[in-house]
């Protein structure tokens, strides 16, 4: 398999469907320099560059890859770390087609760049190069700030505060650290030793984690506040959804949030290995339309399952998971029922999940989010087998830090509120990321948390940050 | 962190760990958990805060070496650190002026009532402790509990202690004598909470069990360990651990506590106790293998 040349963008090499089952390893194989210097040679170096304004963080997108048009892939990649720490993440699990590859001007004739397979490819360049050297730190400005979650907003608060020389700890309920990153994206979409690379980068920063920490249990925002100048709140969307249908506490039936934590993070891929186990049965049913879905069908395919099926209430074309994440779930032999909304789940004398009755949907008018909402038809139900049922259908906001801090005003949904700088109804206090938009993307939660970080820089220090995210617009 | 500073085993496979963690110390309350890995192939499970000493830094824990966890943790060693340890976990029960309570505990169900009965006792009630085991060795915590109640009463299975019969008898002999009872608390196997309260539920005295669910994070995000509770579901570690007895399925609870019991069985064989040959990964903190394998 190699990349074609052609007017279109560089295909990426991948691991074959028939391997890929079997293990764990990365699917997308990354490009070869060869590859990399061709796509970056179709870039038009566009003077007022489009794509840039679809990044959440403004990455210099244009000059970094004109640097591997130029064979300069280290020096690519710190030029994408001046506005991106984490490049090696956001190049494999950003949703480029609706962010900045959208904009691209190639896109409106033929194909956009690659720019997310050409970030991928710096980051890794550098990475397996042992050319990561973190920035210098200036001196040490005194002032210290609590970061709470270490999921991609807090990571990126971090990278930022402590580069401006602010003592940083984050605190993390986990044993590790990495938030959605390490207990819900797989490995095999995120390798964990990319993840280790980019956690490392901020150790070195000299970013203090505290692990096994609940904020709001161990400690509350206000005891944070005696030790340190500013808090990040940054504690995600974690709290999984249920369908609120009969027999839903069946055994067999998992949020997909349980399901991926025991796989990604407490390693029941490798049961009795590792002690945490996991039922997958014959018959797996994963019940939702978006990424998280497509991560829980996939592993599920991993673990032996013969006959995974995602039950979605609307079509395909709805699906609000990444079209690549649909395509490699389709090749892994992940089935596809459409137009089916879950009533019931049956079972046996032990109480296992045994089969789930679905209603018949159908399109009507579209809703809210422009699309098409689906409608029961009357009376049209059936029903399938299901020993494993995961349900993927979203998730709440965290609730420990808002219950826990009396004067921290939340929104709708418990989520919590700030103002267009980040800030929090409480002096001091600080939030971005899923934990005030809902479930969104990991750059989206680095935009917030690097904005954040700005404003706790001129809280700190009535100064602008030397080198904050205003600069790039 | 987290060193174990004392340990004793107090009846046969029960042993009682004081561990430092003087964050946990200073802000626990009763009827609130920790969850703990011992070794970084090893399972997140949880465990009570029997008591705690702010000052020392330090909390106790009582638990049952029934399976592959627990027996991992049963054979570390004063002066060992364990892996992770973090809490305090749960809502801490609601303490109320209730009058007269009867505090019931069977096997290691006896540990979580103590911090219990003791803010109960606290908050001016009168307490009769009811402790229950299946035979006189495995009765534990009699002194202390003597020392926080106002009556103790012990029982066992076989009767080579104290009465000869269930807790549930000696609560039914109380009912039957037409005893004041404002408040009953119990925590051990679940059919013995449930045999709890379908005893007071007739008479509608006030029932409070103490659920454990399988866990997997301990703080919300998974919902493995969700119970039903007056027909709704309930996340018994952000939204419990205790609840109304007679709101509780108790039928969904025990089936849900078997999910993985096939499961179990394989990692136990796999865990070989230190009369065999040993393989390194066995044995955390043990110090007939040093070196520990530090894959993530
Ligand atoms: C399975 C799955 C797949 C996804 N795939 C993609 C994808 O391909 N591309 C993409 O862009 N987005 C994806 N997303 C969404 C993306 O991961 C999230 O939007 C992003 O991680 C949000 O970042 P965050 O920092 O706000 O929160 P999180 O990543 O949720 O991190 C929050 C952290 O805070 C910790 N925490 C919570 N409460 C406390 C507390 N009280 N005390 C201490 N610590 C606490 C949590 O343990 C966690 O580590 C996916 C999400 C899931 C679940
Ligand atoms: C909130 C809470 C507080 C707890 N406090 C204590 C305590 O103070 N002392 C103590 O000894 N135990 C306590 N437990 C139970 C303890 O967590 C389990 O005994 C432990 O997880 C078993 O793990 P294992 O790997 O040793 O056994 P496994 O091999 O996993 O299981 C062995 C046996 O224990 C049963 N079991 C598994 N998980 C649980 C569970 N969560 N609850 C009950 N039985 C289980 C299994 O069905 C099996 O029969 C508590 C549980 C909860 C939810
Ligand atoms: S960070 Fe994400 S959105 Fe921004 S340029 Fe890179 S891939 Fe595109
Ligand atoms: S818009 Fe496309 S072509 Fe223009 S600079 Fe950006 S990536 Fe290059
Ligand atoms: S243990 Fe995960 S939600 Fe309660």
């Amino acid at each position: 398999m190699s990349g074609k040349k052609s007017e279109g963008k560089q295909s990426m090499p991948e691991l074959a469907p028939e391997e890929r089952i079997h293990s764990f390893d990365e699917v997308p194989l990354g490009y070869t320099p060869e590859m990399a210097v061709a796509e970056a040679k179709r870039c038009l170096q566009c003077k007022r560059p489009l794509c840039v304004e679809g990044c959440p963080v403004f990455v210099q997108i244009p000059e970094f890859i004109q640097l591997i048009a130029e064979r300069k892939f280290t020096e690519a990649a710190r030029m994408i770390k001046q506005t991106n720490a984490f490049p090696a993440i956001c190049g494999r699990v950003c949703p480029q087609e609706t962010q900045c590859e959208i904009k691209c001007v190639l896109g409106k004739r033929g194909e956009p760049i690659a720019i997310g397979r050409l970030e991928r490819f710096a980051a890794d360049w550098e990475l397996q190069h042992n050319e990561v050297e973190p920035p210098e730190r200036p001196e040490a400005t005194g002032h210290s700030v609590a970061v709470v979650g270490s999921g991609p907003g807090g990571m990126a608060a971090a990278a930022d505060l402590a580069m401006w020389g602010h003592d940083v700890t984050i605190y993390e309920l986990f044993h590790a650290a990495g938030g959605v990153l390490r207990y819900g994206i797989p490995r095999f979409r995120l390798p964990r030793e990319i993840l280790d690379a980019e956690l490392d980068y901020l150790t070195k920063l000299g970013v203090m984690l505290r692990t096994n920490f609940v904020v709001g249990q161990t400690a509350t925002i206000d005891d944070l506040l005696e030790e340190h100048d500013a808090v990040f709140v940054a504690t995600g969307a974690g709290l999984p959804r249920f369908l609120e249908i009969p027999g839903e506490n069946m055994l067999g039936v998992y949020s997909a949030n349980e399901f991926l934590t025991r796989v990604n993070l407490m390693r029941a891929d490798r049961f009795p290995d590792y002690h945490t186990p996991v039922h997958c049965g014959a018959n797996v049913i994963v019940i939702g339309g978006g990424n998280v879905a497509m991560d829980a069908a996939r592993t599920a395919r991993r673990l032996g399952s013969e006959n995974v099926t995602v039950l979605y209430r609307r079509t395909r074309k709805e699906m609000p998971a990444r079209e690549e994440e649909i395509e490699h779930a389709e090749q892994e032999g992940v089935q596809m029922h459409f137009l089916a909304s879950p009533i019931e789940i049956e079972g046996d004398e032990e109480g296992w999940a045994r089969s789930i009755t679905c209603q018949q949907m159908e399109l009507g008018e579209p809703d809210e989010s422009g699309r098409r909402s689906p409608v029961p038809i009357e009376g049209e139900t059936f029903t399938i087998e299901a020993d494993t049922v995961i349900v993927a259908i979203g998730s709440h906001a965290h609730p420990l830090v808002p219950e826990t801090t009396p004067d921290l005003e939340v929104s709708h949904r418990g989520y919590v509120a700030i103002d267009d700088t980040g800030a929090t109804s409480k002096d001091g206090v600080f939030a971005g990321g899923d934990i005030v938009t809902g479930a969104a993307t990991v750059i989206e939660a680095m935009g917030a948390g690097r904005r954040a970080a700005e404003s706790i820089h001129r809280y700190l220090t009535d100064e602008d940050p030397p080198n904050g995210m205003s600069r790039s617009d | 962190m987290n060193e174990i500073v004392d340990r004793e085993e107090i009846a046969p496979d029960t042993w009682r760990y004081v561990v430092r963690a003087p964050e946990i110390a200073r802000r626990r309350e009763a009827g609130q958990f920790v969850v703990l890995r011992v070794y970084d192939r090893g399972e997140r499970f949880p465990l009570t805060v029997v008591d705690s000493d702010p000052d020392e830094g330090t909390i106790e824990l009582i638990f049952q070496a029934v399976g592959t966890s627990t027996r991992m943790l049963a054979q570390m060693h004063e002066g060992d650190q364990i892996l992770d340890l973090v809490g305090p976990l749960g809502r801490p029960t609601h303490i109320d002026k209730f009058g007269r309570c009867v505090v019931m505990g069977g096997g290691y169900g006896m540990a979580p009532v103590i911090p219990i009965a003791r803010a109960l006792k606290a908050a001016g009630n009168e307490i009769v402790g009811i402790n229950g085991a299946r035979s006189a060795d495995q009765v534990i915590l009699t002194e202390r509990m003597e020392e926080i109640c106002d009556r103790v009463e012990i029982c066992t299975d076989d009767g080579s202690a104290g009465h000869k019969g269930f807790v549930t008898d000696v609560l039914q002999q109380m009912i039957e004598d037409g005893e004041q009872i404002d408040f009953v608390l119990a925590i051990g196997p679940t059919p013995m909470m449930r045999a709890v309260a379908e005893l007071t539920r007739p008479h509608a005295i006030k029932t409070v069990v103490s659920l454990n669910p399988i866990m997997v994070d301990g703080t919300g995000m998974c919902g493995g360990c969700r119970v039903e509770v007056a027909g709704e579901t309930k996340f018994a570690c952000i939204e419990g651990p205790e609840f109304d007895a007679h709101e509780v399925d108790f039928d969904m609870l025990m089936k849900r506590q078997q999910m993985y019991s096939d499961m179990e069985g394989e990692a136990r064989r796999m865990f070989k106790p230190h009369s065999t040959p040993l393989g390194k990964e066995e044995h955390p903190g043990c110090h007939c293998c040093e070196e520990d394998d530090n894959e993530r």
